[in-house]
């Protein structure tokens, strides 16, 4: 089954993707991390204003029988939390790169983005993985 | 008016009690107040007492009670009614012979802080499981006092650690490593994480059995305390390494603690403190036959060797001369684990299963149940798949490998049993496997039960094979299907309240 | 063996299709030097008769069991009606497992979802759990939730909370981190010692309090409750007679975050300490940290409902080392048929039985309070149980009791409070008749 994978944005390979704007990023789990969970039933995110190094875990996403920590794949600043997931953790689900953005961050280092991958690198990798 | 037809009998639409409650109904019967009565202001000022009235709790009679509770008991699948084969949980048959004993009033009626001199008989009871439990294990040191496996589980790490800190000092702190296989029980790094220790992963060779390399090498990393290893494992392998994997977590300063879910394969033939494992848990409901009741009460005593003895819980049962009595004095316990001395009524089951069993019986009991899931496994390779060569103890697993390219999983599989008349097996563990179907027939399975089975999970493969959704969909046969567990854990409702929707939900 | 259907013809037959000649061939990856090789030595077979003769005999000698008993402490002697027992025998309900397949496991999946309801409704909560081992565990487990949920370490206790608990909750936390802070109680009222407050600060996590208290007072709840949420402390009550939600002012509407509970009072037998029932509830913001199981409504694609046990992911099986606690199986047998009284004694029953323990122990202090050289020592309401302070030692007195009139007058406070000598504690419940009373008072008067 193709994935979809928006051209526009970064990838990790830990399945999240990032969007830059303004030295802020928006991150979320990917349509294949959401695929691979099944039905999402709660999301936890941390609050505004915690600080995060690259790679660490900033919340999870369970499934019915499945906790998946969700990592930051840039460092910095939380500063808005989507806490509409928590009445509606199913966008995760529906909507990965929309309506189930997870956090804005304003990042300590704009450039860290470039570093991870492209739309097609990241396709590419999970064609190796699969 | 409109008359409406019944087309099941009442028992398989019986609401929830509250449903059915209706202002004025009793169902109880107490004597008359025989004292004389006090102002209650008096007793209790008005503002330490209740003002709700309990509201919402139900008014219904005796025999509302008793219809309703029936039906719905209906509804679940029971040891009784046939073969309950969920891996590593023995689900034996419970004699009624047990439930009788533990409700000799002599029994029942016992306050635990009566004084113990006219407690003799509960006080001896629980030091003579202890005696033939110890007998069973080849561990001397037994606490009846955990309540189930899993705080059985925590207490055996506590003592781990315990005995560590004693022997170790301060150094101790640098030894805080729990090993555990990667087809473990979930409650075994859990109770290590209650113990203060980190878990540290063991891989499984593919053979289905502890990666004794892949152990030593853990080793050497240092800072070992223990292992918690289950024999045979979740797969139902027995660790033939197991002298070496306890000599090896020895070297290294470490202990060896066994999880004794799956002793059902061992009583009478070989024993934990034989093979050098240092602190084992039972659990008197799976081995020992106590009923499972749906989810408890268990009993999961700690049994040890004598140099963990004096970290047990307190208060220890011993014997001094012809009087049984409870000791606390036990400067290096690790504590108590729980009010009083542990789940008695399920001690008084568990002896009254050793009696009747006795020495040869409980050899046949392991026998039967290992000779059961070798048979199953025979029986059933052609058409599963098999991940592991080795012969079985006393459960057998599978994987859906054979199914699964038709579209049908180990969750259909089990879901069409249910249509065949069986519980399912445990399903999806261990880990290892993916796909798992773990069977454990137990001994009270007779041969027809066990063709039967056999035959339905050769039927369902050919359905699979060839009428894939019709598994796909199962269970066809139940009063409710296959429940919309996503929505459940988004939205939960945990609790009745008055505005809830009744049996069908009205779209 | 009668448990074992397989007749030796079959098991031989069994063994030659698995290519086996005999039994002890099943054993052959077991290394052979841990082999038993002998047979166990406990005793040989004994025959239905013989079993029921040994438990007998030794039941015969818990004589404390049949006697006129004025002990509480934890454990309570109460009526609990017939259909209780018949019930939790059906096979469907005590042969069965934890509900793992839902479309066959609905009778329990129901009755939790009821019994979580019913716990709700007289704890004054809006969640509850499926049940913990007992009342100790339980409290145990609502420290720990309670670190996890303020991420702070440290607990303030009242010293009148039970001492087994207290025992309990000190072992679960010994390798977490968290320190255990004691408030004292106030000589005169036998409640918490107001001045001890102090030691609520702003690192505390929750405050814990046990009302009706060791002592058998009951607490002024609501204001300890401002007092806990004033420095930012979740509030823990400890109830271990649960008889007394009948008539006493739920946790919840005083303000309780967390309420654990022992259940044995609602129609379980005292059976030597266990299996009794640990009842834990909580606010709503809270479900996520909780210990134990849950059952929830669920529909099938008909649209018709069910429940399946629900927020699984908090648990062992799922989290592992991280998860909510380590506990799996749980008393859910007892927790049916404590399920099954409560919906017996209903909404009167359960009023009308409360009232019944509060009267017939207002009447026993009032009698005993008039025993020359006896007194009440502490002057808070209590529910069913209250001290009492004797003219001399009061494990004396109650030896003494026990021997000359074969009456057990309740628990000695010397068991734990060694400043106590002549303190002892009396339950009185609604199955003590007045008649147990009025000799229980004879009997002291005769003894001191």
């Amino acid at each position: 089954m193709a994935n979809n994978i928006p051209e526009n944005l970064h990838y990790s390979k830990d399945h999240e993707w990032v969007e830059v704007k303004d030295g802020v990023a928006t991150i979320g789990i990917t349509d294949y991390a959401q695929h691979s969970l099944g039905d999402v039933v709660y999301v936890e995110l941390p609050s505004v204003g915690d600080k995060f190094e690259a790679h660490e875990a900033f919340g999870s996403v369970e499934s019915v029988k499945a906790v998946s920590e969700v990592f930051i794949p840039i460092a910095g600043e939380i500063v808005e939390a989507n806490d509409a997931l928590n009445d509606t953790p199913e966008a995760v689900n529906n909507d990965a790169y929309g309506d189930a953005w997870m956090i804005k961050v304003k990042m300590d280092n704009p450039l860290e983005a470039d570093a991870m991958l492209s739309a097609e690198e990241y396709e590419e990798y999970l064609s190796e993985n699969e | 008016m409109s008359i409406k037809k019944v087309t099941q009998h009442p028992s398989q639409n019986e609401e929830l009690i509250f449903d059915r409650s209706q202002t004025g109904r009793v169902g109880y019967s107490l004597p008359k107040l025989d004292v004389e009565e006090t102002n209650i202001d008096e007793i209790i000022p008005e503002e330490l007492r209740r003002d709700d009235d309990l509201e919402g709790v139900p008014e219904v009679s005796e025999v509302d009670v008793i219809r309703h509770f029936t039906r719905i008991s209906t509804w679940n699948y029971s040891i009784d009614l046939g073969m309950y084969p969920l891996g590593s949980c023995t689900m034996k048959y419970n004699s009624r012979l047990n439930e009788k004993t533990a409700r000799i009033a002599g029994f029942t009626g016992l306050h635990p802080l009566a004084p113990e001199q006219e407690a003799q008989g509960a006080l001896e009871l629980i030091y003579n499981l202890q005696e033939d439990l110890a007998e069973i294990t080849g561990l001397p040191g037994v606490s009846l006092q955990p309540a189930a496996g899993a705080q059985g589980e925590m207490t055996g790490v506590m003592l781990i650690r315990a005995f560590l800190d004693k022997r170790d000092g301060e150094a101790a702190k640098d030894r805080r490593v729990m090993l555990i296989p990667d087809s473990a029980h979930g409650t075994n790094p859990a109770s290590a994480a209650m113990a203060g220790f980190s878990v540290k992963t063991i891989k499984s060779t593919d053979e289905g059995i502890t990666d004794l390399e892949h152990l030593k090498t853990l080793c050497e990393q240092g800072g070992i305390a223990g292992l918690m290893l289950t024999n045979p494992n979740t797969v139902g392998i027995f660790e033939k390494n197991i002298v070496e994997i306890c000599e090896v977590i020895h070297d290294a300063g470490g202990l060896v603690y066994m999880d004794g879910a799956n002793m059902n394969a061992l009583v009478g033939v070989a024993r934990p403190g034989d093979f050098g494992v240092d602190v084992i848990h039972l659990n008197l409901h799976k081995t020992f036959s106590t009923p499972h009741g749906g989810g408890g009460p268990g009993c999961g005593p700690c049994c040890c060797t004598a140099e963990l003895e004096p970290f047990l819980p307190t208060p220890r049962i011993v014997k001094d001369g012809e009087k049984y009595k409870l000791d606390y004095n036990r400067p290096e316990s690790i504590g108590r684990v729980k009010a009083f001395y542990g789940n008695f009524g399920m001690m008084i089951r568990a002896l009254s299963y050793i009696y009747t069993h006795g020495d040869t019986g409980l050899k046949e009991a392991t026998e039967t149940a290992v000779l059961n899931a070798r048979y199953l496994s025979h029986k059933l390779a052609e058409d599963f798949d098999k991940p592991f060569a080795s012969d079985p103890m006393h459960e057998v697993i599978f994987s859906h490998k054979k199914q699964s390219r038709k579209g049908v999983h180990t969750l259909d599989i089990a879901k069409r049993l249910i249509d065949y008349g069986f519980h399912p097996m445990t399903i999806y563990f261990p880990l290892i496997v993916e796909g798992a179907m773990l069977i454990e027939p137990t001994e009270s399975v007779g041969r027809q039960d066990l063709d039967a089975f056999v035959e339905a999970m050769k039927d369902i493969n050919e359905e699979a094979q060839t009428n894939p959704q019709l598994v796909i969909d199962a269970p066809h046969s139940t009063r409710i299907g296959r429940l919309d567990e996503a929505t459940a854990a988004r939205k939960p409702v945990l609790r009745w309240k008055p505005d809830m929707d009744s049996m069908t939900k009205t779209a | 063996m009668r448990y074992i259907p397989n007749s030796p013809e079959e098991r031989k037959e069994m063994l030659e299709i698995v290519g086996l000649e005999s039994a002890d061939e099943l054993f052959r990856s077991i290394p052979s030097d841990v082999l038993l090789n002998r047979k166990l030595n406990i005793t040989e077979p004994l025959a239905e008769p013989e079993v029921i003769g040994a438990m007998e005999s030794l039941a015969a000698r818990n004589t404390a069991a049949t006697k006129p008993s004025f002990l509480g402490a934890g454990v309570y002697s109460h009526y609990s009606p017939t259909i209780v027992d018949h019930l939790i025998q059906r096979s469907e309900f005590f042969t069965s497992y934890t509900p793992y397949q839902p479309e066959i496991s609905q009778g329990t999946l129901q009755y939790i979802f009821e019994f979580q309801t019913l716990v709700c409704q007289l704890t004054g909560m809006d969640v509850a759990n499926a049940s913990m081992y007992d009342g100790s565990t339980a409290m145990a487990e609502a420290f720990l939730m309670a670190q996890r949920i303020t991420r702070k370490d440290k607990v303030v206790i009242a010293e009148t909370v039970h001492p087994e608990y207290l025992q309990v909750a000190e072992t679960y936390t010994q390798h977490g981190g968290l320190t255990i802070d004691t408030v004292h109680f106030d000589k005169e009222t036998g409640r918490i010692l107001d001045e001890d407050l102090t030691k609520l600060d702003d690192q505390t996590a929750a405050f814990v309090v046990q009302s009706p208290n060791f002592f058998g007072c009951v607490e002024d709840l609501q204001k300890l409750a401002d007092k806990a949420h004033s420095v930012g402390a979740l509030f823990i009550v400890v109830v271990t007679e649960a008889i007394s939600f009948g008539l006493l002012k739920s946790p919840g509407a005083c303000g309780a975050d967390i309420v654990v509970a022992e259940g044995q009072s609602f129609g379980i037998p005292m059976s030597f300490g266990g299996p009794h029932l640990g009842l834990f509830a909580c606010s709503e913001k809270y479900v996520r940290q909780m210990p134990g199981r849950l059952a929830g409504v669920a529909y099938d694609k008909n649209g018709k409902r069910g429940f399946v046990l629900t927020l699984a992911t908090r648990e062992q099986h799922i989290r592992r080392d991280k998860a909510t606690s380590n506990i799996c199986t749980n008393q859910g047998l007892i927790a049916l048929a404590a399920t099954i009284y409560m919906e017996a004694m209903g909404k009167k029953g359960l009023q009308e039985v409360a009232m019944q323990n509060a009267q017939k122990a207002a009447y026993a202090k009032k009698q005993i309070a008039a025993i020359s050289g006896f007194e009440i020592p502490f002057s808070s309401p209590t529910f069913n149980e209250f001290v009492v302070r004797a003219p001399k030692n009061a494990n004396e007195i109650l030896e003494k009791l026990r021997t000359d009139k074969n009456i057990i007058g309740g628990l000695p406070l010397s068991w734990h409070y060694d400043d106590f000598q002549n303190d002892f504690l009396v339950c009185v419940t609604e199955t003590n008749t007045k008649k147990q009373i009025d000799n229980l008072v004879e009997g002291l008067k005769a003894v001191s």
